[in-house]
């Protein structure tokens, strides 16, 4: 923590704000301070300015923090979150919130591939698209994305839900296990083993909690559930090459 | 991991600022590929005299003047021959068409290698740190209506000039590549039958290869890059220009990332959102990711 202190002006609090401005921290001091044991209670609110796409902000985050980024992130923003909130009031690069634990992570722009990849939990809302493979190997998150997905999106996924309020890309759910998948838009295709499935009440119930903590005002009637056919789970002879 | 940064300016108030912006846009991938670097520029004054042919070579350990004067020699008497001197690279020119300039590089200097030609086009490449290259290049300064960068960290085959991008192979072409081709072996084999030279063993190479091929077959570049994704197997996001166009096209996978910014005055491709951050205007433009196996072409 003294390390990141000493010399550095801009990370003394502002009142419940503490800013930390990347024109003048490196990414390092940002993410070391706030891993320290008392970030939670220095500030309120971190406000991360000039982020310029850089990679890897606000990355391995476990305290109740709310962190603000101003402006685009670069690959791996919010990486292995647990507990934090982190608001991105830009676009993301690769891998947003990737393995996150628990929290939450908010992309007021868009995203790019693998957001949201092999994460356990937590929720990750893209207001705008995210690209190709949004969801892979989703392990228990909750996403929601206010456009479209791109291709490939929720490849393997194992458990959590994926809300689409656009379109899906080609291949949709490939491999999918167990994850549940709803889309509001159309689906270019759908991938390896994924196939619609019945919308029953207790979709419509979990669909309409998920949009109401992502902060989007659609119909929960309007989307379409699909999921695994589980016909992957075991071997058949007609798969073999 | 290579890294790819592109500006096609729309706004010829911009035009002298091209090699400012592409120079800022470069420092931002030399993390993506330490190993070698390169840049083409369109339409810059000193490196590509108007109304002048020029061809970019790497010189063997010649100076820009011994290329100069060599090449001089041997184009017919009276034929001016001026030179740039990018470091590693030697832009020649003179007031001749293509082949006869090539043809006198050939007989002048027969170990050089020629890594672009065309009128308005200058290639400049080479091994080392892309920053320590642009410094050398004088990248900075340059003019133009349209640029390309390339960082390279090599996979699929040596780090030597040669093997760097761009790869500047048909006339005022110009490929950089951030991935790598699974089947260039066969069709590197095909081109040769069909009487293709070669420079490197760089699986880009091939790719520039059969553009230009495709290209001198009478293909638009649009066609071009539909027929190379039928043909290439393998990953790639490529950036492909000519004098009068800039494309990006990328596999049907897409695991290689490409971003475009676009505004009225001026369209940018990068590897990675954070080269475009510094654009005049780019707060306002149209963000987005290319989609698989779609071909992208802006035209001047």
């Amino acid at each position: 923590m003294a390390a990141v202190t000493e010399g550095a002006d801009v990370l003394l609090p502002q009142g419940d704000v503490i800013t930390v401005d990347l024109a003048h921290s490196t990414v390092r001091e940002l993410n070391a301070a706030l891993h320290a044991p008392d970030a939670a209670e220095r500030a309120s609110t971190w406000l991360v300015t000039s982020p310029e796409g850089k990679h890897s902000l606000a990355c391995g985050l476990d305290a109740e923090l709310t962190v603000e980024i101003a402006g685009h992130a670069g690959y791996y923003c919010a990486g292995m979150n647990q507990r934090a909130t982190v608001t991105v009031d830009g676009n993301v690069g690769v891998g947003v919130a990737e393995n996150m634990m628990s929290g939450s992570v908010h992309v007021r722009g868009s995203a790019s591939q693998a957001a949201g990849a092999t994460a356990h939990g937590g929720l990750l809302v893209v207001e705008g698209d995210a690209a190709a493979r949004c969801g892979i190997s989703m392990k228990g998150v909750d996403i929601v994305v206010g456009g479209s997905v791109g291709h490939m999106s929720a490849f393997m996924g194992q458990a959590g839900r994926l809300v689409v309020c656009g379109d899906a890309g080609e291949a949709l759910g490939d491999s999918l296990y167990e994850a549940r998948l709803y889309v509001r838009g159309s689906v270019k295709s759908l991938g390896a083993d994924c196939v619609e499935k019945e919308v029953r009440t207790e979709h419509l119930d979990e669909l309409a909690a998920l949009l109401l903590r992502a902060g989007r005002d659609e119909d929960p009637a309007d989307f379409r559930r699909y999921g695994s056919a589980r016909r992957l789970y075991h071997f058949a002879v007609d798969n073999a090459y | 991991m290579c890294g790819i940064v592109g500006l096609h300016l729309r706004e010829p108030a911009l035009h002298p600022r091209l090699g400012e912006l592409l120079t800022g846009m470069l420092s931002q991938v030399c993390e993506r590929g330490p190993d070698s670097a390169g840049v083409a520029v369109y339409g810059d004054p000193r490196m590509s005299p108007p109304e002048l042919m020029s061809v970019s070579l790497l010189p063997q350990g010649r100076s820009a003047e011994q290329v100069t004067e060599a090449v001089a020699a041997a184009l017919p008497a009276g034929t001016a021959v001026t030179s740039f001197d990018g470091g590693q690279t030697v832009v020649v020119h003179a007031a001749t068409d293509a082949d006869a300039l090539r043809g006198a590089v050939r007989i002048a200097l027969p170990a050089a290698v020629v890594v672009g030609y065309g009128e308005d086009i200058a290639v400049l490449k080479g091994v080392g740190h892309p920053r320590v290259l642009a410094e050398e290049i004088g990248l900075v300064a340059a003019q133009g209506w349209q640029g390309v960068a390339h960082t390279r960290m090599a996979t699929e085959s040596a780090v030597t000039p040669e093997g760097s991008h761009p790869f500047s192979v048909g006339p005022g072409q110009c490929l950089v590549h951030n991935g790598s081709f699974a089947n260039h072996a066969t069709i590197r084999r095909e081109l040769r039958a069909d009487g293709v030279e070669f420079d490197s063993d760089n699986d880009s190479e091939v790719g520039a290869r059969f553009v230009a091929q495709q290209l001198a077959q009478g293909a638009d570049l649009e066609k071009a890059l539909r027929l190379l994704c039928e043909r290439f197997d393998g990953f790639y996001t490529l950036l492909v220009s000519t004098r009068d166009s800039f494309a990006v096209v990328r596999d049907a996978i897409a695991c290689k990332p490409a971003i475009v910014a676009e505004t009225p005055q001026w369209v940018a491709m990068a590897s990675e959102y954070r080269a475009l951050a510094g654009l005049p205007g780019v707060e306002t433009a149209r963000i987005f990711e290319p989609e698989p196996e779609q071909v992208y072409v802006w035209r001047r």
